[in-house]
């Protein structure tokens, strides 16, 4: 797998290099200019130093919004990735119920993301949706539009419903890469189903996994389209996370200094995250090739 | 011997069945799980606004496409598709048409400055569009872009090149590099060869791309919706703006939904084993 040093690639880059610079380098400049500058409007710009960055990271709102991101993630993470695992493992391995549920279980991550927040803001209302109506069945009056708990339930429940599915994709790949002479092995030492997962299926899996796990992780930091159907990040801020609150801060009140302060440190921590994806799929890689 | 061969066999049936059952029962309840939110905005979108609003029923009583004729009928909304039909296909083929032959070059050779390179890339796929949302609106308005298909097609290849570049990568490596020289010795030039022998190649790894450009700005609203006022409306914002509106007709609401989900239906069977593989970069 070794491949010849050829200097010339870089003319196959370069319409790449020049697209990808034109749609985020340089936006991406605005933003640095932004985070360093204050104004007093009419476009005249004085330079405020780190100021905006000791602000957001004093904000309490930025706190919150974080505090609340991070929560999230979590709670999706640990629902979806054993889920997702449980699902792949109960999936058929062979005939046409293998295609059926591929294709059932891929839709809804290929519907719109505001659709999906329309879907759910439907369901869960207690006179036309479905969910909602049956809640209200049980004597539990259900108001994600009041409620800050109901509003976080059916937030993570929509994401839930939206991308399970994906882990369970992963793992199903996962597993299908397994040689049948793996269980042929275990089945000749009597290996119980629990042995059988967790001494062949789950390491065989782990590479798959954990790429799951960290994009699931992208995902749901930067969520913004589904709540913000759903619930609007209210009821007051109980569901605005980052996304949403920086939606809020740069387009909804123009505060470019801390909007772009905030962008930064956001984007921080989205580089630290690409980082160790990248070093999971080169090592992958290097695995496999 | 044969005295454990006779236990052990028989234990095993009487384990294998119920087991089989149950994956049956979990596999069952999770799609219900999954189709029963889908049935739901079918279901609405197959009544009239007074029935939803009516009594409360499990199925349509009088079943009408009354609310798909409006959609179909109305510029104001049927223009919305046009329009997220346009850009999403202009940035697919501009997506495809720059990360063919970068991608090709990561396969093939090493150069300076390629791993950092790459990495540069995926930092993009993975960037928040609420970062861009506010430069990208500034930007746009200065060169005269805004509220154009242009505009939302280019914003939109933040994350799709890097995706088509990762997933073509993927695929490209699994053809061997014999075929390359081969080729070389045989006297063709590389555009020659490129468009002739090796795109043919990996075809199925070109279409697995377009399918998922196509499907990320499909779906993306933040963007597409500040980058666009009035003439190159998505649907998705038309969408969220009669959400927000006060007299709201649900059935018609509902309708738009499900005809936005009709793209990504239709293809979904032809991709369906390549699904993992494009969430996840064409790795895996």
């Amino acid at each position: 797998m070794d491949k010849p040093v050829n200097q010339k690639a870089w003319f196959l880059v370069l319409p790449v290099l020049v697209l990808v610079a034109f749609s985020a380098v340089i936006p991406l400049m605005t933003v640095v200019n932004y985070s360093v500058q204050d104004t007093f409007g009419n476009n005249v710009f004085f330079w405020h130093g780190i100021g905006w960055f000791q602000e957001v990271l004093t904000s309490p709102r930025v706190h919150g919004a974080f505090g609340r991101q991070l929560l999230f993630s979590a709670i999706v993470l640990a629902i979806q990735i054993p889920l997702g695992v449980a699902i792949a493992l109960c999936m058929p391995r062979r005939g046409i119920w293998v295609s059926v549920c591929l294709v059932l279980m891929a839709l809804p991550l290929l519907i719109p993301w505001n659709v999906v927040g329309t879907i759910w803001q439907i369901l869960g209302r207690s006179d036309i949706g479905l969910l909602g109506r049956a809640l209200d069945a049980m004597g539990i009056s259900f108001n994600y539009a009041r409620n800050p708990l109901h509003a976080w339930i059916i937030v993570v429940v929509m994401d839930v419903w939206h991308w399970t599915s994906l882990v369970a994709l992963l793992a199903y790949a996962g597993l299908r890469s397994i040689p049948q002479a793996y269980y042929q092995a275990a089945e000749i030492d009597q290996a119980s189903r629990w042995k059988v997962f967790r001494y062949i299926e789950l390491p065989k899996m782990r590479g798959v996994l954990l790429i799951a796990v960290l994009l699931r992780f992208m995902d749901s930091f930067m969520i913004y389209t589904e709540p913000f159907v759903v619930t609007g990040g209210g009821p007051g801020s109980a569901t605005s996370f980052l996304s949403i609150d920086l939606v809020k801060m740069a387009l909804g009140q123009f505060d470019l200094g801390p909007a772009a302060a905030f962008s930064l440190l956001y984007f921080l921590v989205i580089l630290l995250v690409s980082w160790v994806f990248y070093t999971v799929m080169t090592t992958i890689d290097r695995a496999e090739g | 011997m044969a005295a454990t061969t006779e236990t052990y066999a028989p234990a095993a049936r009487t384990l294998a069945l119920p087991r089989v059952n149950l994956r049956a029962v979990v596999m069952t309840l999770y799609l219900l799980f999954l189709l029963i939110p889908i049935y739901w905005l079918i279901k609405m979108s197959l009544q009239t606004n007074r029935e939803i609003l009516g009594a409360f029923t499990l199925w349509p009583q009088n079943p009408t496409l009354a609310n798909y004729r409006v959609i179909l009928t109305d510029p104001s909304w049927y223009m919305g598709y046009v329009n997220s039909i346009t850009y999403v296909v202009i940035n697919t083929v501009l997506s495809l048409a720059v990360a063919l032959p970068a991608a090709y070059a990561f396969s093939r050779y090493r150069f300076l400055g390629d791993k950092h390179l790459f990495f540069w890339l995926l930092t993009n796929r993975m960037a928040p569009p609420a970062v861009f949302a506010l430069p990208f609106f500034q930007l746009y308005s200065a060169v005269g872009l805004f509220d154009t298909h242009i505009a939302v097609a280019l914003a939109h290849t933040l994350f799709n090149v890097p995706l088509a570049v990762w997933i073509l990568e993927g695929f490209m490596r699994g053809v061997p590099r014999e075929i390359d020289e081969t080729a070389y010795i045989d006297g063709y030039s590389f555009p020659h060869f490129f468009v002739r022998i090796f795109m043919p190649l990996i075809a199925s790894g070109i279409g697995v791309a377009a399918f998922f450009c196509f499907m990320f700005s499909w779906v993306e609203l933040l963007l597409s919706r500040t980058l666009t006022a009035v003439n190159a409306q998505p649907i998705a914002s038309i969408m969220t703006r009669t959400v927000s509106a006060s007299g709201l007709d649900w059935g018609v609401l509902c309708a738009a939904g499900v005809l936005t989900i009709i793209p990504g239906a239709l293809v979904i069977y032809f991709v369906r084993n390549y699904i993992a593989k494009g969430f996840a970069l064409g790795r895996v």
